[in-house]
């Protein structure tokens, strides 16, 4: 079996969106986390940036394209926009970016909240493999990976401290 | 529980919902969990999910119910289906057989979904067993069985204002005898854990096997209301009222309506439920049915998302 790439250290993946947002982002522009993974990061980068809007969280449970074959999954969470978002500068903020069908659904989701002035993206990792015609305006890094090696998720111990860790294929599916 | 539940799949994944009986604690928390979703949803200025695209959802009212019908019609549409709204008259001769010649029919022009309300109990569990393995039924209230999503939107009410089923004291209170609501309430009460569900009423509208499904009975409304920290008050039917069974309504306000008086003896901050719609002077008190305990219009409203709920995972279960 061929080795699997070596994963980026997602602390450093932190830090490094954490300076690459700093100087582009405004005071009224809301961090919108998508659950989970993507919430864990939001939360630190909202503290991180010391940002004065409420954070956001979407589970995109309810617009996901594969609802016909996997159903509803028990685990949905409310979506909560604490602000409003007609007009407002929105970064969507995702852990892992790959085929950008998460992303497609989150913007749909958020569309149905109202007319944002701005939606951009932020992944702490691109690991390649879209399949849809959406990229990240900051990514904390780029590593191609592979359909056939599975998924790579986020994982938040008991401290906080995120890490990435890879799902080999043919486990579950 | 038998061997085997008709309103679940080979993978114990919700098929049809018939009855809350028999079905698992977790079905019952995976239906509150995903209504608190939808209930969010339905804040948002776009109350509207694509989850049931170019889905059918057929309701099919054989007895007539606006207020339930329009819940389920309103749900089905926030969750982007069709809706067809058939109320059908049952006719008094060989209702099995038109029953199922109409669902047939039904099915022939690609329904996805029923939603029946029959006065008989079981005709939604016919259907089911009868209705292509495509198609998912839902009891909007048969006969004197069961109304499992008027149960399931009673116990989100109470999660909602009290969110530990395991502390509370809950009593049901009035004709429980007809009662197919009541049924509904005390198997998902029971199922999610409340330790003591108490039956309060005049004996002629009491089951005589009631303590079976693990109720106390009262027939003194003063001491069954003592302490508990939920009323769920029933609405008494008029038919009940002229025949044998109940003297007046008046008489029946005097003993079992539920007065001021009467809700101080439970906890200070304990919730009143009615399913609607409410007979004001026989079963409730105008000053109870408006007052600040009075959670009777918030069950409204969630009972649309309980319903997008339950239509949106077994739509998702194939």
């Amino acid at each position: 079996m061929p080795t699997l790439p070596t994963l980026p250290d997602a602390e450093q993946l932190i830090a490094q969106l954490v300076s690459r947002l700093r100087d582009a982002i405004g005071a009224d522009t809301a961090l919108v986390g998508i659950h989970t993974g993507g919430v864990w990061v939001a939360e630190r980068l909202h503290a991180a940036l010391g940002l004065s809007t409420p954070l956001g969280t979407l589970d995109i449970s309810f617009y996901r394209d594969d609802f016909r074959q996997r159903g509803l999954k028990p685990d949905v969470r409310p979506s909560d926009l604490p602000f409003e978002i007609p007009g407002r500068d929105i970064v969507l903020v995702d852990d892992v970016l790959y085929t950008g069908r998460t992303v497609r659904a989150a913007v749909n989701l958020l569309f149905d909240y109202g007319r944002p002035g701005r939606v951009r993206l932020a992944a702490l990792l691109d690991r390649g493999g879209r399949q849809l015609p959406i990229s990240a305006e900051w990514v904390g890094d780029i590593v191609d990976v592979p359909a056939d090696r599975g998924m790579i998720v986020l994982v938040c111990d008991a401290s906080g401290r995120l890490s990435l860790t890879m799902e080999e294929a043919g486990v579950g599916a | 529980m038998s061997a085997h539940n008709p309103q679940l799949g080979p993978d114990g994944e919700l098929r049809h919902l018939l009855s809350i009986e028999g079905l698992p604690r977790a079905t019952l928390m995976q239906i509150l969990d995903t209504a608190r979703s939808f209930v969010s949803v339905t804040e948002r200025e776009i109350k509207k999910v694509p989850l049931l695209r170019g889905k059918s959802v057929f309701n099919l009212f054989f007895e007539s119910s606006t207020r339930t019908r329009t819940t389920f019609e309103i749900a089905a549409k926030r969750l982007s289906a069709d809706v067809v709204n058939l109320n059908i008259a049952t006719s008094s001769q060989s209702k099995g057989e038109s029953l199922l010649d109409t669902v047939a029919n039904l099915s022939a022009m690609h329904a996805d979904m029923f939603v029946v309300r029959h006065a008989s109990s079981g005709a939604p569990h016919l259907i089911a067993r009868h209705a292509g393995p495509e198609i998912h039924v839902i009891n909007a209230g048969d006969g004197r069985h069961a109304h499992p999503t008027q149960g399931l939107l009673d116990v989100y009410t109470i999660r909602h204002y009290k969110p530990e089923f395991t502390d509370l004291t809950v009593a049901i209170v009035g004709d429980l005898l007809h009662s197919r609501v009541a049924r509904s309430e005390i198997h998902a009460l029971t199922t999610l854990g409340v330790p003591e569900v108490r039956v309060v009423g005049p004996r002629t509208l009491m089951p005589p096997d009631i303590e079976k499904l693990g109720v106390r009975v009262f027939h003194d409304m003063n001491k069954g209301l003592r302490g508990v920290d939920v009323v769920m008050m029933l609405r008494l039917q008029n038919e009940r009222m002229n025949g044998a069974l109940l003297p007046s309504s008046q008489e029946y306000f005097r003993s079992y309506g539920l007065t001021p008086m009467r809700l101080a003896l439970a906890k200070p901050d304990a919730i009143v439920m009615h399913p609607g719609p409410m007979n004001r002077g026989v079963e409730i008190d105008s000053e109870v049915a408006d007052g600040p305990q009075s959670v009777i219009l918030p069950q409204v409203t969630f009972g649309i998302a309980v319903r997008m709920a339950v239509m949106a995972i077994l739509a998702g279960n194939g």
